[in-house]
């Protein structure tokens, strides 16, 4: 089986660039000594992989077997080559102090280069997988490295953070295998035994006869599974630990990318049970889990001290959202549920890249000990306060627009979901703002260094999210548009 | 093609692991538990080569290869060692007791035999099998995890749950060997992983009890 994979991969061009890429660099990256040369090199990496994710956009080729690309799946690529590529410049300006601070030494660092490019080649084979069993291999190969990179700094709590992502997340990763094999056992009566019982493209175009109580089931275990990875609420509980305790890059990295590509499975998977009309509705369960995360993260974010921890719980919130808007279906929805992940992914991994400075600069992840950052770090201040605006849904920003949307959809289809989910979003911005206002403003405390890592990929996100608030492309709302319908 | 006895050497085999799944709970040392664990691979071996040989399809006897040799022999022969290195001959520590867990055990395995046979209802006799038992040896796996505190048996329960996926694997009729040899070819990844954390874990802090672990909760600092 591993023959076509290799003749499919160099048949595609631009689809296997942007996995073969990343693929060659982790053996380049954990080859090459010092880590100047291979922080360069991982920015490199990452930029190629980016240009031949946008050049998905033109030109592409008939799905395979085992990879394909659509509508739905390169806009997930090109958002997740895009932060790939930002984060990586953002990390070879962070990582150097790192090293100075003694937290990490130059052969974890190439350890640590190797495993980023290991990660990125994992989301994008997930995102590009054509076979449901090769997806879920996938969404396993980016959870081991990131289980690595969560556990790098080896302190004791960055080993219990990982630990406790590695056990749950195998045993999520288990229940969406089983899903994956219930998927395959409803197939095989329909298309036959073989690889095309696994393949997505066939797969949909097939769903009508499936055992419609086979698929149920294996629907459950797939949203359980790929869920935790999401990390929606009650199966969130190694998110905040993950983010918190490993290199804030990472944390950039799981927030903005990783949450995204669990979503993208659970979004296939549901697709497919959209087209069975027999089985059970999958809105109303992703609805429920939604809401229910959306409204707990909301209501935990008052008792965070720690400063990565407070926006590792912003995001469930934020995932709660986008699955619930997904799960209200509808091309409003949906629509919305695609913009938010987007400015979500975007604004999520400039606040981390605001974070990983401001610890580096005051020498703590404690809030308490944070204060009057726009005095003592002016643009970095406000630079965070602007991410904070934009995460917590105030205009003019792009996560306005997207919030806006998915509450005025939900009030035109079910008026009683709005009262918690808009309830549930107040609550979170008043957290919040509560929070920014102590960390922002007041008297600067305690250690006041200087700031190493660069400022750029912060503020391209916080512009891409502010132009997209104010004036999105039409090119954009229309495929926006398109993908929304084909989500159903 | 489906003979009696077919489907009875099937459904023996399958049992065997859901009852050594059993054993595995009421377990209380460090190496009863490895040796026990080699034994649910062996079966899991036997059953995936007579799926092999029932279904014609030669690659499951790769599979069932994979799994002796690394699941029977290779991983507890290692963790083994480390329970050695370690000095780990305590009994392993449980967070319920054995009866409670066993009875829950057994509800474990009557929900999902319920479920699954009736789900499957059109489906291929000996896959349906496969499933109830399957998901059994899966839920009882989850049991063992969250019943034990040790980190061992945490990691032993976690590959009795892939055992239990690749038996679901086989039974269902002719699976792709891409998924089977990627499961194998992951738990040894997921092995190294484990491994590394162990020694981690005990250069940090002495000990393999993950409620050392619990203590360094982030957000109490």
């Amino acid at each position: 089986m591993i023959l076509p994979d290799m003749n499919a991969v160099t048949q595609f061009g631009a689809v296997g660039a942007v996995l073969i890429i990343p693929l060659v660099a982790v053996f380049i990256l954990a080859a090459l000594p010092g880590y100047r040369l291979t922080s360069v090199l991982n920015v490199f990496a990452s930029l190629l992989t980016f240009v031949s994710a946008i050049s998905l956009f033109f030109g592409r080729p008939q799905p395979a077997q085992l990879l394909f690309i659509d509508d739905l799946n390169v806009v997930f690529i090109v958002l997740n080559t895009l932060v790939g590529l930002t984060t990586s410049i953002f990390s070879a300006s962070y990582i150097a102090h790192e090293l100075e601070t003694g937290r990490l030494t130059p052969t974890y660092l190439r350890f640590y280069h190797a495993m980023y490019q290991a990660m990125m080649f994992g989301m994008n084979l997930a995102l590009l997988a054509n076979n449901i069993g090769l997806l879920w291999v996938a969404v396993e190969l980016a959870t081991l490295t990131t289980v690595m990179m969560v556990g790098i700094y080896r302190t004791h709590e960055a080993l219990e953070a990982a630990w406790k992502y590695f056990i749950l997340g195998s045993v999520g990763i288990a229940l969406a295998l089983f899903g994956t094999i219930l998927v395959y056992v409803a197939a095989e009566p329909v298309i036959g035994e073989g690889l095309d019982a696994m393949t997505w493209t066939v797969l949909i175009q097939r769903a009508v006869k499936f055992d419609p109580a086979l698929l149920n089931v294996a629907f459950v275990f797939l949203l359980l599974g790929y869920g935790t990875k999401v990390g929606l609420a009650p199966v969130h509980a190694w998110l905040p630990d993950a983010h918190a305790e490993g290199p804030t890059p990472i944390s950039a990295v799981l927030s903005g990318l990783l949450l995204n590509v669990a979503l993208y499975a659970v979004l296939r998977f549901k697709m497919l049970m959209t087209a069975n009309e027999a089985a059970i509705a999958p809105g109303p369960m992703m609805v429920t889990m939604g809401l229910s995360s959306l409204v707990f993260a909301a209501l935990m974010l008052y008792r965070r001290r720690d400063i990565k921890r407070l926006f590792a719980y912003s995001s469930i919130e934020h995932m709660g959202i986008i699955t619930f808007a997904f799960g209200m279906g509808g091309p409003l929805a949906n629509f919305a549920g695609l913009l938010h992940m987007t400015m979500h992914s975007l604004t999520k991994s400039a606040i981390f890249f605001a974070v990983g400075n401001v610890a580096q600069a005051k020498g703590t992840q404690k809030i308490a000990d944070i204060r009057g950052l726009t005095e003592s770090h002016p643009v970095l201040g406000w630079g965070l306060l602007a991410g904070v605006v934009a995460i917590a849904g105030l205009p003019p920003l792009g996560i306005f627009m997207s919030e806006f949307l998915v509450v005025t959809s939900t009030f035109a289809r079910q008026p009683l979901l709005a009262i918690p989910l808009v309830l549930g979003l107040l609550t979170a911005l008043g957290a919040l703002v509560w929070r920014i206002t102590g960390i922002a403003f007041g008297t600067p405390e305690g250690q006041v260094a200087p700031v190493k890592a660069s400022y750029v990929p912060m503020f391209t996100h916080l512009a891409l999210v502010l132009g997209a608030g104010l004036y999105l492309p039409p090119a954009v709302v229309t495929w926006f548009q398109h993908v929304a319908h084909l989500l159903g | 093609m489906t003979h009696p006895l077919t489907y009875d050497i099937a459904h023996l085999l399958a049992g065997g692991m859901v009852l050594v799944s059993f054993m595995l709970l009421y377990q209380d040392r460090m190496h009863g538990l490895l040796n026990v664990f080699a034994l649910h691979a062996v079966i899991l071996a036997l059953s995936v080569s007579w799926e092999g040989w029932v279904q014609h399809s030669p690659h499951l006897f790769i599979t069932a290869l994979i799994a002796l040799v690394v699941k029977a022999i290779t991983i507890p022969l290692a963790l083994h060692r480390i329970v050695r290195r370690l000095d780990i001959h305590r009994s392993v520590e449980t967070v319920v007791g054995i009866g409670p867990t066993m009875l829950a055990g057994m509800g474990l395995v009557a929900l999902s035999t319920a479920l699954m046979l009736r789900v499957t209802a059109t489906a291929d006799a000996l896959a349906r099998q496969d499933l109830a038992f399957a998901l059994s040896v899966v839920l009882l796996g989850l049991l063992m995890m969250v019943s034990r505190r040790n980190a061992i048996s945490q990691v032993v329960g976690l590959m009795s749950i892939e055992n239990g996926l690749i038996l679901a694997a086989a039974g269902a009729k002719g699976m792709p060997l891409v998924v089977e040899i990627s499961i194998a070819f992951s738990v040894l990844v997921a092995f190294i992983v484990i491994g590394i954390f162990l020694f981690r874990i005990r250069e940090r802090f002495d000990t393999v009890d993950v409620q050392a672990l619990d203590r360094f909760r982030g957000d109490q600092r």
